[in-house]
C-alpha cells in the first residue's frame, strides 16, 4: 500500500486539476451562452439568404453558370473549421475524421484551415493553402468575406473544382454534429441540411413571380459569393458554439472523474492512517508488555 | 386610411436584426441606380450598392448608411439582407474621412496592380458614411 504521504500528495494534485477543469467548465458555459445567442441572432439572416438563393436557383435552374457546375479540372478544396485549443473532447478529431475517413478520403485536397488544431492535424497529409486560425476566436462577418473571396478566386481560376465546408453543426447544447457541406457548385433545388440553424427552411411557392435586377445571371454572380460567405459565417458561428459546448461537456466529465478519484483516495488515505495508528498502538502495547 | 400605405420593412444583418417596422417608403441605391419603394411594388430582388438609405416612417424619417447586401421586395414586405449597414451615430467620422482620402489617393495614383473596383467601392462607402452624418 502506498504511504500516507504519497496518497496525500496525489490527492492534492488531483484536487488542483479539478479546480482547473471546474474553472474551464464555467468559462465555456459562459462562452457557450454568448455563442448560442449569436447563433440564434444570425439565424434569421441565413433563413432569408436560403429562401432567396433557392428561389432564384429554382427559376434559373437550367442556367449555364460557372458557379453551378464543377470545374473541369482542379482539385477539391475544404474549409476546415476547428478550434485553436484542445481539451474539448472529440470536437476537433471528429471534424478531422470527416475529411480523412469520409467520402473525400484519399483525394488530393486543398485545405483552408480555420483553427490551429485542424491545421496541425491535416498539414502532414494535405496541402494547407491558407490559415485563418485567428478568426475563430471571435468570428465576425468580415472574416468570412475574406475566406470566401479567397476560395472563390481559386474556383474562378480553375484551380479548385469543388468547395466543401467541414464544421461542427450546433444542434443543441449537448448534440453537435460534424458536418461536411458542399458549397460550390451550388446544388440546385437541394437544400443543404444543417446549415444556418440546422432546421428546415421552406420556400413558399405561392408567391408572385420574382423579378431580378440586374438580370438573372448577373444577379447570381453577385449573390452566390454572398451566399457562400453567409454559409461560412454561419459555420464559424455554429462551430464556436459547438466548441464551447464540447469543452463544457469534456470538462464536466473531467471534474466528476476527479471527484470520484478524490473519493477513492480519501478512502485509501483514511485506511492507511487507521493502519498506521493500529500499528503504532500494537508497537506501544508490545513494548509495554516487554518491559513489565 | 393612412395605414394602407404602410408595409413591413425588415433589415437583417448577419449579427442582428437591424430594423423592423412599418414604413411608408424606403429609398436606397442599387446596382441599377437609386430606387424608392412604396407599398405594392412589383416583386423584385435587387443588389445593393453603397449609399444612403432613407426610411420614411409614419412619423418622420430615418437615415442609415447601407453598404452591401441585397433586397427582396414583395408587395407588402421588404427584406433587406445587409452585409454592412450603420446608423449615423455608429459611424466614426474621422475614420470615414481618412478612408475617403486613402481611396481617392489610390484612384489618382493608380498603377496596373491597383484594384480599381475595390478602391472605388471603398470611396463610395466612405462618401456614404460622410453624407449620412453631414
Amino acid at each position: 500500500m502506498a504511504s500516507m504521504r504519497d496518497i496525500k500528495r496525489r490527492k492534492g494534485s488531483i484536487q488542483s486539476t479539478q479546480q482547473i477543469t471546474k474553472a474551464m467548465k464555467l468559462v465555456s458555459t459562459v462562452k457557450l451562452q454568448r455563442a448560442k445567442q449569436n447563433a440564434e441572432k444570425s439565424g434569421n439572416y441565413f433563413h432569408c439568404m436560403f429562401d432567396t438563393v433557392n428561389s432564384i436557383l429554382k427559376k434559373t435552374g437550367s442556367l449555364d453558370h460557372k458557379y453551378l457546375k464543377s470545374g473541369a479540372s482542379g482539385r477539391k478544396a475544404v474549409i476546415v473549421i476547428t478550434s485553436n485549443r484542445g481539451l474539448a473532447g472529440g470536437y476537433n478529431s471528429n471534424v478531422i475524421k470527416l475529411i480523412t475517413r469520409g467520402e473525400l478520403a484519399g483525394e488530393d485536397l486543398i485545405i483552408y484551415a480555420v483553427g490551429k488544431k485542424g491545421r496541425e492535424a491535416l498539414q502532414r497529409q494535405y496541402e494547407v493553402r491558407a490559415d485563418y486560425s485567428d478568426v475563430i476566436e471571435e468570428p465576425v462577418y468580415a472574416d468570412a468575406m475574406v475566406i470566401s473571396r479567397d476560395v472563390l478566386e481559386g474556383f474562378s481560376r480553375g484551380e479548385i473544382s469543388e468547395i466543401y465546408l467541414a464544421y461542427t453543426a450546433f444542434k443543441n447544447t449537448v448534440v453537435h454534429i460534424p458536418t461536411l457541406l458542399k458549397l460550390l457548385p451550388v446544388a440546385i433545388n437541394k437544400e443543404p441540411e444543417a446549415a444556418g440553424e440546422g432546421e428546415e427552411t421552406s420556400v413558399s411557392d405561392d408567391r408572385a413571380p420574382m423579378n431580378f435586377e440586374p438580370e438573372d445571371e448577373e444577379a447570381l454572380n453577385l449573390l452566390i459569393p454572398k451566399y457562400i460567405t453567409s454559409l461560412i459565417y454561419g459555420g464559424m458561428i455554429e462551430a464556436v458554439a459547438s466548441e464551447n459546448g464540447a469543452r463544457m461537456q469534456a470538462m464536466d466529465s473531467a471534474t466528476s472523474n476527479a471527484e470520484e478519484m478524490i473519493e477513492n483516495l480519501t478512502l485509501l488515505y483514511n485506511r492507511a492512517r487507521q493502519g498506521s495508528i493500529t500499528q503504532e498502538l500494537t508497537e506501544i502495547i508490545a513494548g509495554a508488555n516487554a518491559i513489565s | 386610411m393612412a395605414d394602407n400605405n404602410l408595409f413591413t420593412l425588415r433589415i437583417i444583418t448577419p449579427e442582428r436584426v437591424f430594423y423592423e417596422g412599418e414604413v411608408s417608403m424606403v429609398e436606397f441605391n442599387t446596382t441599377e441606380g437609386e430606387i424608392g419603394i412604396y407599398k405594392k411594388h412589383v416583386p423584385t430582388t435587387v443588389i445593393v450598392s453603397p449609399g444612403i438609405m432613407t426610411i420614411t416612417e409614419a412619423e418622420g424619417t430615418k437615415v442609415a448608411a447601407l453598404h452591401a447586401g441585397f433586397a427582396e421586395i414583395l408587395q407588402d414586405k421588404v427584406i433587406i439582407l445587409a452585409e454592412i449597414i450603420e446608423w449615423p451615430e455608429e459611424i466614426d467620422v474621422e475614420r470615414a474621412k481618412a478612408a475617403k482620402n486613402r481611396a481617392e489617393e489610390r484612384i489618382r495614383s493608380k498603377t496596373p496592380e491597383t484594384d480599381l473596383m475595390r478602391a472605388e467601392t471603398a470611396l463610395q462607402r466612405a462618401l456614404a458614411r460622410i453624407h449620412v452624418i453631414g
